[in-house]
């Protein structure tokens, strides 16, 4: 005898956004399931146009309050593109550490507040600092130690003030900077403590053969700048973005998902970027990976948690790296004039990659936009993981089961507040009918 | 639910069209954020819990702005279940960002970034949640400030109204010691008609103040832009400059709709 049952969680908590998933089974059988997204559209693409080059940072950075660097960093390096400009130097070296302090702020938001208590059995951090209270004080420091590099080289830590096309509009001393390095070394040790809290955690059996794809750079661990490759031969310049990746509207989501030509569905964000580029890591970083037992690439979603704690140390080697090698430049910014050209950039956001493609008219206004950023990516992995998982699980109870779907979920720390100014949405709030 | 636990007041955060920073800034209170949660109920906050408790609310913090039929629908059902709402948010305040299709046929913005665009459930504009709802306090910023997030939140659970100026911007530099970067080094600077709140950043980074908090109180526009216009901005400028975040602020409407005239 076939029982057929339906999952619905009407509204995702703990992710960045307004999201939903439905599954419906048979037996052990998926006949039904979408990750949903209702999250109203707000129309970036179509009001950048007419805007000057030099506002997109600005503008931009308000698609995500959690990720507002990898917007300003992704529109700098497509307009630099255009004007063939190439910000180097300790301008670049300013650029990856405000981005670290990004990484530090978005993944101890993550490791701690969203997705840590999916493995502890808690509702939120809050309830979870009753019966864990040094971690989560420890989680609330480090997200503290990220946002003090967001505000000393930013201005502030949502929104930050002080990136601009070129570089930034003022450039701090090394003393200066200098004031961040106890705290810095604190948070490699918390970050490094924290990988080993969290390898410790319970994670279901479950691979997957991904895609995975991200930047890669030969000197570094890639943030802010690199070509793009994955496990699978892709290795790209970043203008060539448009021959490789389609979005493509799916039958029966109405929603745009990313996907690379003729492969379809891929994986970008932590998982990808140390699965192609662990051995880039900083020793502290690659050390902690190696005591957590990580191996040289990761394909279980769920270990992601450990991943991100293993970038929190790298982000914070990183930053200790840059400042001591500082040198306050002469400029605070370069000149960059892309007007009546064509600009393609992409960094690494906390979530994966994010892509910007600018058009620039003759007056320096944009006049086409495109942005693909890492969760609108990761929405084809997302249910490919969910329909994966179910099958070996249909033996849960319903309310483990969803728990353990929206948990698959949260491995990828969807931001969905990025994906839907582009996603392709009807707003279906309740589960439809079978 | 006994009295003694209904004493602690009942916090909820809602979320419209946004970005999820405003709401985000409550859980950068990380010296704050366990305190907080030991005097009142976070019964509601989608972002960091699961756990919800059933309104009604004493106070409701609401990000974003109205963007669809079905928020339009939605904020009257957290007016119904909140004691108090405070907004927090140029989304919310003003309408955002988002607000900039308030100038334009929605129907062109939709086809300009979807495929399909007969699936969009959009209203013609964005707009402020004080245009749907009463409101009992808007705390300014794109994003708000910290301080004066939890300076509201103090004053509700007091029952007192919050401490927040509505003086500029320039009253926050000379406060910080910046030198005028329109009088010293001619940069255009909106410090002398939005409110203040954010500790006047900008200039103390040498770039003009972009207008985050808003305008401020009786702002003179009027006079701004003569000065602008002394330091070789044009018409144009101006109107950019204004339609921003706050772009649906109906002192920067007015003027950056007067300039493009």
């Amino acid at each position: 005898m076939s029982a057929e049952r339906e999952i619905a969680v009407d509204y995702l908590a703990r992710v960045e956004g307004e999201g939903a998933m439905y599954l419906k089974l048979r037996d052990d059988e998926v006949i039904d399931l979408k990750f949903k997204i209702f999250e109203p559209p707000r129309f970036f693409e179509a009001f950048l146009r007419g805007r000057r080059f030099s506002e997109a940072p600005d503008i931009t950075a308000r698609i995500c309050g959690i990720c507002p660097v990898a917007y300003q960093m992704s529109s700098c390096n497509a307009m630099e593109h255009a004007a063939g400009v190439q910000v180097a130097g300790q301008l670049a070296a300013l650029r990856r550490l405000i981005y670290c302090g990004e990484w530090i702020e978005s993944h101890a938001l993550h490791v701690y507040f969203l997705h840590a208590p999916d493995f502890l059995g808690y509702n939120s951090a809050i309830d979870m600092a009753k019966d864990f209270p040094e971690q989560v004080q420890m989680g609330l420091r480090l997200k503290k130690v990220g946002n003090q590099i967001m505000i000393l080289l930013g201005g502030r830590e949502i929104h930050p003030i002080n990136v601009r096309v070129g570089g930034f509009y003022r450039v701090p001393t090394k003393r200066e900077l200098e004031t961040l390095v106890p705290d810095l070394e604190w948070a490699l040790d918390a970050a490094i403590a924290t990988s080993k809290w969290v390898a410790g955690f319970p994670f279901p059996e479950f691979e997957r053969d991904y895609e995975f794809v991200a930047l890669q750079h030969p000197e570094e661990y890639a943030i802010h700048q690199g070509r793009i490759i994955s496990n699978r031969g892709l290795d790209i310049a970043v203008d060539e973005w448009p021959q490789h990746f389609e979005e493509t509207q799916v039958e029966w989501s109405n929603a745009l998902h990313a996907r690379l030509k003729q492969r379809g569905s891929y994986h970008v964000g932590p998982m990808a970027r140390y699965s192609l580029n662990s051995d880039k890591l900083t020793p502290a970083a690659k050390k902690a990976a190696e005591d957590t037992g990580l191996g040289p690439i990761c394909t279980n979603p769920f270990r992601s948690i450990v991943v991100r704690a293993v970038e929190i140390a790298f982000a914070c080697e990183e930053a200790l790296r840059l400042i001591d090698a500082y040198e306050r430049p002469a400029e605070p910014f370069v000149p960059v004039e892309p007007h009546g050209r064509v600009g393609y950039g992409a960094s690494e956001a906390p979530r994966g990659i994010l892509y910007h493609r600018y058009e620039i008219d003759e007056e320096g206004l944009i006049a086409d936009a495109h942005i693909v950023p890492p969760t609108s990516q990761n929405q084809l992995s997302i249910e490919d993981d969910l329909k994966a998982y179910v099958p070996g699980h249909a033996h849960l109870s319903d309310e483990q089961l969803q728990w353990q779907l929206e948990q698959a979920i949260r491995n990828y720390d969807p931001c969905i507040s990025c994906a839907t100014h582009f996603l392709d949405l009807t707003v279906e709030r309740d589960a439809p009918g079978s | 639910m006994t009295t003694e636990t209904r004493l602690r007041p009942r916090l909820a955060v809602w979320k419209f069209a946004s970005c999820d920073g405003c709401q985000l800034t409550l859980l950068d209170c990380e010296d704050q954020l366990l305190e907080i949660a030991g005097v009142i109920d976070i019964a509601y906050f989608m972002e960091a819990t699961k756990g919800e408790i059933e309104g009604p609310y004493d106070l409701s913090l609401v990000e974003g702005s109205i963007t669809t039929p079905d928020d339009a629908e939605r904020i009257q059902e957290v007016r119904r279940l909140s004691d108090k709402v405070v907004t927090i948010g140029a989304c919310a305040t003003a309408g955002g960002i988002q607000a900039l299709r308030n100038w334009s046929n929605v129907d062109d913005f939709i086809s300009i970034v979807y495929a399909q665009p007969d699936y969009i459930a959009t209203l013609e504009t964005s707009t402020a949640i004080s245009d749907h709802i009463h409101v009992d306090f808007e705390l300014r910023g794109c994003p708000i400030s910290k301080h004066q997030l939890l300076e509201t939140i103090d004053a509700f659970v007091h029952k007192r109204q919050p401490n927040i100026p509505g003086h500029s911007v320039c009253v926050e530099c000379k406060m910080r010691g910046t030198p005028c970067v329109m009088v010293v080094q001619g940069t255009p600077c909106l410090g002398p008609i939005t409110q203040a709140g954010c500790g006047a950043i900008c200039p103390a980074y040498d770039r003009g103040c972009y207008g985050c908090f808003g305008p401020a109180e009786s702002p003179n526009i009027d006079s701004l832009g003569r000065w602008w216009k002394g330091l070789g901005e044009t018409d144009t400028d101006l109107v950019l400059a204004l339609r921003t975040f706050n772009a649906g602020a109906p002192e920067f409407k007015e003027a950056s709709d007067f300039y493009e005239r």
